[in-house]
């Protein structure tokens, strides 16, 4: 009786720890994720500029929003760069990594390298891209100009404004690289001295060791990057303005400009759930699509 | 018999000639491929240099000089006077410093919680939060801010710190599977030595646990420093700008052209913190530690 007695209270004890331990986590999630989340949910049925006090409106916003050619236009500019920019950083930063896994003299050196551009996002970055890009005077022309071509009027005619910021996110793989190499070192080697005494070539290898076993890492770099992709900001605020004439009006600088411009905060709310939906339907596939060729090492054992 | 004997012992000798030689080939073109890349790489760096050192007039010769002569050292004292940056640089410091703060302390207090001590609900509120990783930051964006200009802390630093004392799911994710690694037994010796449970968080698993503090903490350096967004929702006063964001004021207005000599010093005096600390503690991100968890 007595020691059941106390078990309860150290049991109890520990549980008291335990939540005064998570309380940051706790109170974070309720005041920044929960909280908001159930705000925004109720903003985007309301008519709310900050002055006066939000005034319900129904579905109006979502209504307006199908009928709002910029808001089209803005997905168009974010899907049209996220399918480009995610499977192609995706492949990139893979062939950088298998690259960059190779046992040679040296090798540190370069990775320090390839990493490096990654450590410095954001406005720096941006600047220097639109100067890189810059159509009369900038290095990119100039290089096309070497090889006897006239390079393209970057970020001026409407079909070259994209493919720059796509470019530049290329340069910055270096997250997703380092996740890769990460994956490739932590593929056992007697994986590969075995295929070898089977007699597997090189590229069975990839096809059949290497590609499965990083399947997790990939399918993480792929959701990570839909999630970035989809939410694309610093680039299109600094170095276009989302122009020419809305070329580049990706969708979260038009809810910036929606909540902060022109204070139509239950538009924006609207905006942010259409994007968040989006955002949703788009990991929902991956995930769904995963048992398809995500290969966890895990499953294999129990299914022995 | 004697010929048959003679290709049978000399064929795996060529087999083995012909397989060194092509590591050999394989080996040369991985080395053209990443001197290559790395030019890739560092041809932005040095044409940024390049432009940050030039004349005024000669920042747009064409075609561009790639060695400035002589060299505009002056440049570099000209864009920190034109802009007071050095106050910039201090707005940036005391948000960076205290944002690591906060990340450090509410990450491993909460994820100390999370991996160690058994409370009802424990999982489900690990699961919300791991699950909070994939909601777009758009989405709390705005009911955030009118959050924060309700209680009048716009035009403050703090919604750009006290967030960040409040735990960031992947931070917490990751000093979580770095808890759990750590055996119970110190644990187990310091509570017979009539330690607390808050003792052997501060005395045991905080100095234990110092290579992912830093990974944390250079990670959140980076972040920090690099964000615009959130400086420039919430930042209106002139003399309150971060640096990044001073920077972004600095190209000037989308039509009239920057002075881009000087652009491009500030840009390079604007990463050059994150570049040193990369060089620094370059360890933690070749050796891809951080991403230990991924797999799991």
């Amino acid at each position: 009786m007595n020691t059941k007695k106390k078990w309860w209270t150290r049991s109890r004890r520990e549980a008291l720890d335990g939540y005064v331990f998570m309380s940051p986590a706790i109170l974070g999630l309720l005041f920044f994720m929960l909280g908001p989340i159930a705000a925004s949910a109720y903003f985007s049925f309301t008519e709310y500029d900050i002055l006066s006090s939000p005034k319900w409106v129904g579905l109006d916003n979502y209504i307006e929003l199908f009928h709002d050619s910029l808001f089209w236009q803005s997905l168009k500019v974010t899907l049209t760069y996220s399918v480009v920019s995610v499977p192609l950083n995706l492949v990139v930063s893979l062939l950088l990594a298998l690259l960059l896994n190779k046992n040679i003299k040296g090798i540190f050196v370069f990775r320090t390298i390839f990493y490096l551009p990654a450590v410095m996002s954001g406005v720096a970055v941006a600047l220097l891209w639109k100067w890189i890009f810059n159509p009369d005077f900038g290095l990119i022309n100039w290089a096309i100009g070497l090889i006897g071509f006239e390079g393209p009027k970057w970020f001026i005619e409407e079909n070259w404004a994209l493919p720059p910021i796509i470019i530049m996110g290329l340069w910055g793989v270096g997250g997703s690289m380092l996740v890769y190499l990460a994956g490739l070192q932590g593929i056992p080697t007697d994986l590969y001295e075995a295929a070898e005494i089977d007699g597997a070539n090189k590229r069975k290898q990839f096809r059949h060791i290497t590609i499965p076993m990083l399947s997790p890492v990939i399918f993480f770099n792929l959701i990570t990057g839909i999630i970035g992709a989809l939410q694309v900001f610093t680039e299109g605020f600094i170095m276009t303005a989302g122009g020419p004439n809305n070329a580049t009006l990706f969708s979260v600088l038009y809810l910036y400009r929606n909540a902060f411009d022109y204070l139509n905060m239950g538009y924006a709310s609207a905006l942010a759930w259409v994007l968040f939906l989006i955002i949703l339907a788009f990991t929902l596939i991956v995930f769904k699509s995963s048992p398809m060729w995500v290969f966890y090492e895990g499953n294999r054992r129990s299914a022995k | 018999m004697n010929t048959s004997t003679a290709t049978r012992s000399e064929a795996p000798v060529r087999r083995q000639m012909s397989r060194s030689q092509s590591e050999l080939l394989s080996k040369v073109f991985s080395y053209v491929l990443l001197v290559l890349g790395s030019i890739v790489i560092l041809v932005p760096f040095a044409w940024m240099i390049s432009t940050s050192l030039k004349k005024k007039a000669d920042v747009y010769v064409f075609p561009p000089q790639w060695i400035p002569s002589p060299p505009q050292w002056h440049n570099y004292k000209e864009a920190f006077t034109t802009f007071p940056f050095a106050h910039y640089t201090w707005n940036s410091i005391i948000i960076v410093v205290l944002v690591m703060a906060g990340t450090l302390f509410s990450c491993s207090f909460s994820a100390y919680g999370f991996s160690r001590l058994q409370a009802p609900g424990r999982n489900l509120i690990f699961m919300v939060l791991l699950a909070t990783m994939m909601l777009p930051s758009a989405v709390t964006m705005v009911p955030i801010y009118l959050f924060f200009n309700k209680l009048g802390w716009v035009n403050t630093f703090k919604p750009l710190i006290i967030p960040a004392w409040f735990g960031t799911a992947f931070y917490i994710f990751m000093m979580r599977q770095f808890f759990m690694g750590i055996p119970y037994e110190l644990e187990d010796s310091a509570r017979i030595d009539g330690c607390t449970t808050y003792g052997i968080w501060a005395k045991i698993m905080v100095p234990l646990s110092k290579p992912v503090l830093v990974t944390v903490g250079v990670f959140t350096f980076m972040g920090t420093w690099n964000d615009f967004m959130t400086p420039l929702i919430y930042l209106t006063d002139e003399d309150k700008r971060t640096l990044a964001l001073a920077l972004s004021y600095f190209q000037g207005s989308a039509r009239s052209a920057p002075d881009l000599h000087l652009l491009m010093a500030a840009s390079l005096y604007a990463i050059a913190p994150c570049v040193t600390l990369y060089f620094l503690c370059q360890r933690i991100f070749v050796k891809g530690m951080v991403f230990t968890g991924v797999k799991g």
